[in-house]
């Protein structure tokens, strides 16, 4: 099971990439695809949308289940990745790679409430057992 | 809880299965990805491990009227031995105990295969059935057997390439018709909707006959898969399309049940008085999302319920069976209540999906 050592993550399998221009990047864990399956449709928050912290924000749907996703920070969210609608089944793949959307933080304070690497990782061995 | 295993537990786990609880086994979900095992045995040949299922064979000159007492399908037109008839086994009220296959074999002889979650239930019937009618029955079930089901378009050949042997006995095999070749038991029969045989042999021989055809470019396919294969072909999954509440006229299973001679068959009666109460047909969604069991069905005549729902790789849409209101045919139009979203849907006859093949008319209608 993969987990970025350069990433933040929350308690519900979202990971965090914090980028130059101040905004931060969202996707699911590794961890996270693995429990979901094949992922079928993604549903994307819309650009313009000013979430809160914990807001769901999104859906993953794998032949399986149906996950929601929740904004791991406060603030506008300023981009979808449009290409999922295509191939969801890249969050399978690549799930760091495969990025649902982009969040300008409103509250810069939220960012060190994230876990680091070594705390999602005891987040995830937990669910899995 | 300690789980069974089967004779292909170590070889699933050395593929890297994600094991999972069925029915009291450990068995592979998949073994990697769902989607692509799925592709696989539509598109080329898949094997599944089935051991979990029980096969018990019937002998004793009081064979044949036991299995025309027991059985909603009649055994009287297994006229040579190697045929075989899927059959609903119903309870004297005339719900749904089990869906089951009945094979005949050489000297008068039968053999059903039951499935797992319903092994013990059925075995317990049988032999209390079997007692009760004080003719001469012998139940044996056959724990020490394996089976495998090898599925698609090209599973016959692989298997012929894996067992050369076996080619004689099976190839002249119609659907629906089993052959013994050496210490296999082969039938052309399925639970995919394409082409395939399903074997049942000594648990001894399981994981040389998986690994012969794994050389022979079988591709290992879990019971995820076997679900949505299932699912596109049609196929009832018993415990969830139909249960003792539900008489196979309400899961779509009427095809099953004869009624062309004066056979006295358990339930029978109950089915002649007791009108249908509902239908059962497909949905095909037309929006995005997934419909699952359960889910709320709205139409014109009145409300429904989803009984298997999930999405089809072969379509790329979602798609479901359904208990509908009686009066509901193919193209009617319904909304299901999808996580608290009303999705529009169409509702078609199935199968959805046989040998390839697409059967119903996926154009979106606005």
């Amino acid at each position: 099971m993969e987990t970025p050592q350069n990433l933040k993550y929350t308690d519900s399998h979202e990971w965090v990439r914090q980028e130059a221009d101040g905004t931060v990047t969202v996707g699911i864990t590794d961890h996270a695809q693995a429990q979901l399956g094949d992922v079928v449709f993604v549903e994307n928050p819309e650009p313009g949308r000013t979430v809160r912290k914990g807001d769901e924000c999104g859906v993953i749907e794998s032949v399986k289940a149906a996950a929601d996703i929740y904004a791991p920070l406060s603030g506008e969210i300023v981009a979808a990745n449009n290409e999922l609608t295509d191939t969801p089944a890249k969050i399978n793949s690549q799930p760091y790679e495969a990025w649902m959307f982009r969040i300008k933080p409103s509250d810069p304070g939220e960012l060190s409430k994230l876990l680091d690497a070594a705390g999602y990782e005891k987040i995830a061995d937990a669910d899995r057992h | 809880m300690t789980l069974r295993t089967t004779p292909l537990h170590d070889a699933h786990r050395a593929a890297g299965a994600r094991l999972v609880d069925f029915a009291g086994w450990s068995m592979p979900l998949h073994y990697g990805s769902q989607i692509e095992e799925h592709h696989r045995v539509r598109r080329d040949a898949g094997m599944f491990d089935v051991s979990h299922m029980l096969a018990i064979d019937i002998e004793g000159a009081g064979a044949r009227d036991f299995l025309r007492h027991v059985l909603a399908n009649d055994v009287v037109r297994l006229r040579e031995p190697g045929r075989a008839l899927y059959s609903c086994m119903l309870a004297d009220g005339g719900g749904v105990l089990d869906d089951l296959i009945v094979y005949a074999r050489p000297g008068g002889a039968y053999r059903v295969v039951v499935n797992a979650g319903t092994a013990e239930k059925d075995r317990d019937w049988l032999e209390s059935r079997a007692r009760r009618s004080r003719s001469d029955v012998t139940l044996t079930p056959r724990h020490d057997l394996a089976m495998v089901a090898v599925q698609g378009p090209n599973a016959r050949e692989k298997f012929w390439t894996a067992f050369p042997q076996t080619r004689a006995a099976t190839e002249p095999l119609k659907p629906f018709h089993a052959a013994e070749a050496g210490d296999m038991f082969v039938a052309r029969t399925g639970y995919t909707g394409e082409d395939g045989f399903e074997v049942m042999l000594p648990a001894a021989a399981a994981e040389g006959l998986w690994g012969a055809l794994r050389h022979s470019g079988v591709a290992a396919a879990g019971l995820a898969a076997r679900d949505t294969l299932r699912l596109e072909a049609g196929m009832n999954l018993y415990g969830q399309d139909m249960d003792e509440s539900i008489t196979p006229f309400e899961c779509g299973l009427a095809w099953t049940v004869d009624f062309s001679n004066p056979r006295d068959f358990i339930g029978r009666r109950a089915l002649e008085q007791n009108p249908r109460r509902f239908g059962f047909l497909g949905l095909l969604l037309n929006d995005r999302g997934v419909m699952r069991a359960h889910q709320v069905v709205r139409t014109d005549e009145g409300a429904g319920e989803i009984t298997s729902g999930g999405f089809s790789p072969t379509m790329n849409r979602s798609i479901a069976l359904a208990r509908v209101p009686p009066a509901i045919g193919a193209g009617a139009r319904a909304q299901v209540e999808v996580r608290g979203n009303a999705l529009d849907a169409v509702v078609v006859k199935p199968p959805f999906v046989r040998q390839g093949r697409i059967l119903v008319d996926v154009s979106r209608k606005p």
